[in-house]
């Protein structure tokens, strides 16, 4: 999967190969998931929302739905290594104490955005809710100045 | 029998998620990195989640409910508000450094991979920060 690593491109030399058909496939099943979990619990399929629901229940029946969702997706990657016979890759650039970092930016920021990639990128894009057109431009663009800055101001 | 089509529903996210590459940091870092090492696959995977899920709605939507419930849970709220807006910017800021957003990072825990779990605790921490934070906004406004 990954190209051969080359010290003067990129950082950590983590290039990726470009896969078309395959991101065009995975979309795909995250656009037919989205839309079965409205059709049969009438719920948008957001990341944020299933996790803030876990952590912090409101009642057991909106718990036990996003139990049922969570536990499903925490099993696609086995799913796709029997069927493949590899695990997908995970590969993370950032060090330790920047991926806890941003782990924590990232909860603060969708818990006062009201989502995230799946929540506003996906489903509030397709339902061409203006609120969510307006979050995902301003994450794309900040994300575009983040990963800038990271890589070609401080060089990492 | 909802918990067995959430389940499903659930694994038919993981698998599209893992097969994307959102679940791969290196791949979404790449993804923005115009300047460098560009990998354009993601406008692959929204391209194909929005178009699909835009159909789907518009099927689903014309029903008068969802199969196990009685009615469509869809969020209200119409307002551009700042906290929105600066929510969402957050939120880029951190998915730059980590390369994970939650939709990435969950299905990414069945990997086993230690760097998930690590970012996912970081990650409920920030949730739990933010709610504390916003009960005390609402009470001083």
């Amino acid at each position: 999967m990954v190209a051969p690593v080359t010290a003067d491109k990129g950082f950590n030399g983590m290039e990726t190969d470009f896969t078309p058909f395959q991101s065009l496939a995975g979309g795909v099943l995250i656009g037919l998931a989205a839309t079965l979990l409205m059709l049969f619990l009438g719920r948008i399929m957001g990341a944020t929302g299933i996790l803030a629901g876990l952590i912090a229940p409101v009642s057991r029946r909106d718990f036990v739905w996003r139990a049922a969702v969570m536990a499903g997706m925490v099993t696609g990657p086995a799913v796709v290594w029997g069927v493949t016979g590899a695990m997908p890759a995970v590969q993370v650039p950032a060090s330790l104490p920047m991926l806890i970092i941003g782990g924590f930016i990232v909860g603060v920021g969708v818990t006062f955005g009201s989502g995230c990639t799946s929540g506003h990128g996906v489903c509030g894009m397709a339902r061409l809710s203006p609120r969510s057109i307006a979050a995902t431009l301003s994450f794309m663009a900040t994300t575009t100045v983040t990963v800038y800055i990271i890589r070609h101001v401080l060089g990492a | 029998m909802r918990l067995v089509f959430g389940y499903l529903i659930g694994l038919i996210f993981g698998v599209g998620i893992a097969l994307s590459g959102m679940a791969n940091p290196a791949k979404v870092i790449n993804f923005f990195d115009f300047a460098g090492t560009w990998d354009p696959s993601l406008v692959f995977v929204m391209g194909g989640a929005v178009i699909t899920t835009f159909i789907g709605y518009r099927l689903v939507l014309a029903r008068p409910a969802p199969v196990f419930e009685t009615s469509f849970q869809l969020p209200t709220n119409r307002k551009l508000d700042p906290r929105l807006l600066l929510g969402s910017g957050i939120f880029g800021i951190g998915w730059g450094i980590a390369g994970f957003c939650p939709g990435g990072a969950l299905p990414a825990l069945g990997t086993g991979q230690i760097s998930v779990f690590i970012f996912v605790a970081a990650l409920i921490c920030g949730i739990f920060a933010a709610k504390w934070l916003n009960v005390k906004l609402t009470r001083a406004a």
